[in-house]
């Protein structure tokens, strides 16, 4: 078990070096000079030069690659460009909105889909899963931003149940603020759900067709039992493995509703960081993001040990 | 009165018949044995007792178990007969066992389904059961995971499963069939005890005339889906007055008509094996140690004439299978040589092995496994002929097809046709055609046999036979069934713990073993003639 723990860590770690030298090389490649763009067309090379000199645009490349990654680990990620605050605090102002989005989306697209799986696998070819597969065929073709429009037009502009956009901050209160998260993260929940309830029922028709379901059947249990004790866990690992790959998903999915939806997020803040040319911004974020996705993984791969024993007592 | 009685149970499951005006009675205490090929129904009648039939399933007729009508029971009430009164054990222990689940978890979990029990009491109970079914608790603590036990004590597991709440009646579906003789006998004796303690009435399906022969006070006999005959198993084996019984009975003791091969012992070894170990690295137990290496075969030497004939038997896991991926090239000894015609196999090269492995073909156990089922029957049997230093044409490969095909005593239009097209017995006479279509001297044949039913397994020795004598092959068999290294080898080895613990000629190895390996495997092996005078002389 600790060799498993140890070698997936080492995994993990390497992962995330190599992710940051393939970030701040990527974005040394792309043409555009920041200094020139905060000082603005008219600036003149010395100006610009000076700037670079204060910005450090002007020391090694190793240097640089070194000076940054050490920020990243001390929790400095440097100064925008534009907004001329640090990082950090627009990270985390931005956070604040993002984090709880994919969460909610995270377990909801869980909670709606493994109960679809399950109805859907123990009813195999009858009615019931034909209908909930046919629905979860069109989840996964409807793009989100789609049905984010529509999730707006019927529950904001008709019903008016929910803002259509925008976001209160936590300091209105949790409700209204949950409230502004609900339509954003239903319409990223939904294609995910549909992607991981077929996933969760095509595992479960495997698993019900090996010997020890049959087993636990000679034993008396009835099926319902059988289903929920026996076969789901056992029908987890490729389930957990798509929810570990649905959450960087989510994250880029973000960017898109976040923009849908005018929701302060990281997501609108990488866009906007983009086009601004606020080169360390857009490093940090998407540092964070690969770290983010990185660590949901390694969860992921712990989370195959507890639930298959063969994998502890494995090297 | 019957604790079981099927009446006139008929069964099928979408256009298939699959049983026709059964008939089969088991009362409390009673071993009734229930045989038949594959095919024949057996396992669709335990499923109709447990009514865990698949959906397209209909039964019409009698079912009653302990005064119930099962055929109309609704699904809660089988749910509390299944576990609690009824127990069923299944062929495949390998894969019978939930992998996520602790064995306590799953012996409990029927004791705490069906009488509410506590946890706590649960798991004492379940110890208990455990214990009896030969897994103490000080090696097999409730903790254990399946995959940490091997097939026999996975099967007691089962066993403890299905006895844990005292069932009347236990089902038994080829407990035995994927678990080496001596395993067999040990499960057969712990069932035996069970069934002698609580009066529990005992269903066993077998294909195995000598097992059942061995357990059942009575025997009913099934062919296609119809009883052929039933009745006390000494008397029904001993008369055999049905022609289908004698016909199992013949087939399940046939020994293939062999003449001396010609050329053994003659000139050149064909096989040298010299002091071959194989070591396999042992587990990891943390990031810097490992365990001690496990020595699957340990200074092995064995030498085999050209046309001769020679068992490799032991117990499952004794390095037998390991010793026969050596020889044929497919794994590298730790130490030691192997010549094939005088040449070292050795360390060598895939294009350097390539005449050697023209000379040496495999036959596999299970004919269903061993062919992909997307080809056709042409191009799986000519797959060797890469071997070949020169490739044949289409019409020169048709040509090598439709003869081998025809020497193994199938039709060259077979060719063309799918492997799910044939039955068991053909498609292990394709795996023989793919193995002499390259005319070897040696087929290493790892438990050909052992996944068919008597008759075929008649059918398919004497071809084996035939063929030795017709083109002079070799043949290594490695089996764990004494009855087929009796029935077409010369020499056998005995082999234990990766060591060979004995070698001689066959019979006389098996009717007079030395080592205490050699004993156990004769002794636990099931025999007909032995069994039937048993049961004559039990009954006087």
């Amino acid at each position: 078990m600790t060799a498993y723990l140890l070698k997936r860590l080492a995994i993990a770690v390497a992962t995330l070096v190599l992710a940051s030298m393939v970030v701040f090389a990527v974005l040394e490649i792309l043409p555009g000079d920041p200094a020139r763009l905060m000082l603005g067309m008219n600036a003149s090379a010395d100006q610009v030069e000076l700037l670079r000199n204060q910005l450090g645009l002007n020391a090694p490349l190793p240097w640089r690659y070194l000076h940054w990654t050490g920020g990243l680990l001390s929790l400095d990620f440097g100064r925008s460009y534009t907004y001329s605050v640090p990082v950090i605090d627009l990270v985390r102002e931005r956070l604040a909105v993002s984090l709880p989005l994919a969460l909610i989306a995270l377990a909801l697209s869980t909670v709606i889909a493994i109960p679809v799986g399950l109805y859907s696998a123990s009813r195999r070819g009858r009615a019931g899963d034909t209908v909930a597969m046919g629905a979860a065929q069109l989840g996964v073709a409807v793009p989100n931003f789609w049905f984010a429009l529509m999730l707006i037009y019927v529950f904001a502009v008709w019903l008016r149940l929910v803002p259509a956009g925008g976001f209160p901050g936590w300091s209105a209160g949790v409700w209204p603020a949950l409230k502004s998260l609900l339509l954003p993260a239903v319409a990223l929940a939904l294609p995910q759900a549909a992607i991981l309830a077929r996933v969760t029922r095509s595992a479960l028709i495997e698993v019900l067709n090996e010997d020890y379901i049959r087993t636990a059947r000679a034993k008396g249990l009835p099926y319902r039992a059988v289903l929920w004790r026996h076969a789901l866990r056992n029908a987890m690992i490729p389930v957990l493995t798509i929810l570990g790959l649905q959450f960087a998903f989510l994250l880029a999915g973000t960017i898109i509703i976040e923009n849908v939806f005018y929701l302060p997020g990281l997501g609108r803040l990488v866009f906007q960081a983009i086009t601004q040319r606020d080169l360390i911004v857009v490093e940090s974020v998407v540092m964070l993001l690969v770290a983010a996705v990185i660590a949901v993984n390694l969860l992921v791969d712990l989370s195959y040990a507890v639930v298959d024993p063969r994998l502890r007592s494995r090297q | 009165m019957s604790l079981l009685d099927i009446e006139n149970l008929s069964l099928t499951i979408g256009d298939t018949q699959i049983l026709t005006g059964m008939e089969l009675s088991v009362a409390p205490g009673e071993v009734m044995g229930l045989v038949g090929e594959s095919g024949s129904g057996k396992s669709m009648t335990a499923l109709t007792v447990m009514q865990l039939l698949p959906h397209a399933a209909r039964a019409t007729g009698r079912v009653s178990f302990d005064g119930i009508d099962i055929l109309a029971a609704t699904e809660d009430q089988m749910c509390a007969l299944r576990g609690d009164d009824i127990g069923m054990v299944f062929q495949e222990p390998m894969t019978a066992l939930n992998p996520v689940k602790t064995i306590g978890e799953q012996v409990a979990e029927g004791i705490r389904w069906h009488t509410r029990a506590s946890r706590a009491e649960a798991e004492e109970r379940a110890r208990k059961m455990l214990d009896r079914v030969g897994l103490p608790s000080a090696k097999f603590p409730l903790s254990r995971y399946p995959h940490e036990l091997s097939g026999g004590q996975r099967q007691r597991v089962v066993i403890a499963i299905a006895c844990a709440l005292k069932p009347k009646l236990l089902i038994a579906d080829e407990p035995t069939t994927a678990l080496d003789v001596v395993l067999q006998a040990q499960i057969l004796d712990l069932l035996r005890d069970l069934v002698a303690e609580s009066r529990m009435g005992l269903l066993l399906i077998s294909h195995d005339l000598a097992v059942v022969t061995e357990m059942a006070d009575r025997i009913t006999i099934l062919r296609r889906g119809e009883v052929m005959e039933a009745g006390d198993t000494a008397r029904t084996l001993s008369e055999q007055l049905h022609p289908y019984t004698r016909q199992l009975a013949q087939a399940s003791m046939h020994v293939p008509a062999r003449t001396r091969p010609h050329g053994v012992g003659s000139g050149q070894p064909l096989l040298q094996v010299e002091g071959v170990t194989r070591d396999y690295h042992g587990r990891r137990t943390s990031l810097f140690k490992r365990a001690p290496a496990i020595r699957a075969v340990d200074d092995v030497s064995l030498s085999m004439a050209p046309g001769q004939s020679v068992a490799l038997v032991g117990r499952s896991g004794c390095g037998k299978s390991t010793l026969a991926r050596m020889i044929l090239a497919l794994d590298r000894p730790s130490s030691g040589t192997i010549r094939f015609r005088g040449e070292t196999i050795t360390g060598k090269s895939e294009a350097e092995l390539k005449p050697a492995r023209r000379d040496m073909q495999v036959v596999f156990q299970d004919p269903y496994g061993s062919f992909d089922p997307r080809q056709k029957v042409e191009k799986l049997v000519a797959e060797p002929l890469h071997v070949l230093d020169k490739k044949p044409t289409r019409a020169e490969r048709r040509e090598m097809v439709a003869h081998a095909l025809h020497e193994v005593g199938l039709d060259q239009r077979d060719m063309d046709k799918y492997p799910h097209e044939f039955s068991g017995g053909q498609r292990q006479r394709l795996s023989i055609a793919r193995a002499i279509i390259t005319r070897p001297k040696l087929v290493v044949a790892d438990e050909p046999v052992s996944a068919l039913d008597v008759s075929i397994r008649a059918q398919i020795l004497d071809l084996f036979a035939e063929l030795n004598q017709k083109l002079g092959i070799a043949y290594l068999f490695i089996t764990h069934d004494l009855t087929v290294a009796r029935a077409i080898t010369d020499e056998v080895l005995v082999m234990h713990d990766g060591k060979i613990v004995e070698r001689g000629k066959t019979n006389e190895v098996l009717d007079h073993p030395q080592s205490e390996a050699a004993k156990a495997l004769v002794t636990a092996a099931p025999d007909l003639h032995r069994a039937i005078t048993r049961r004559m002389q039990e009954q006087g």
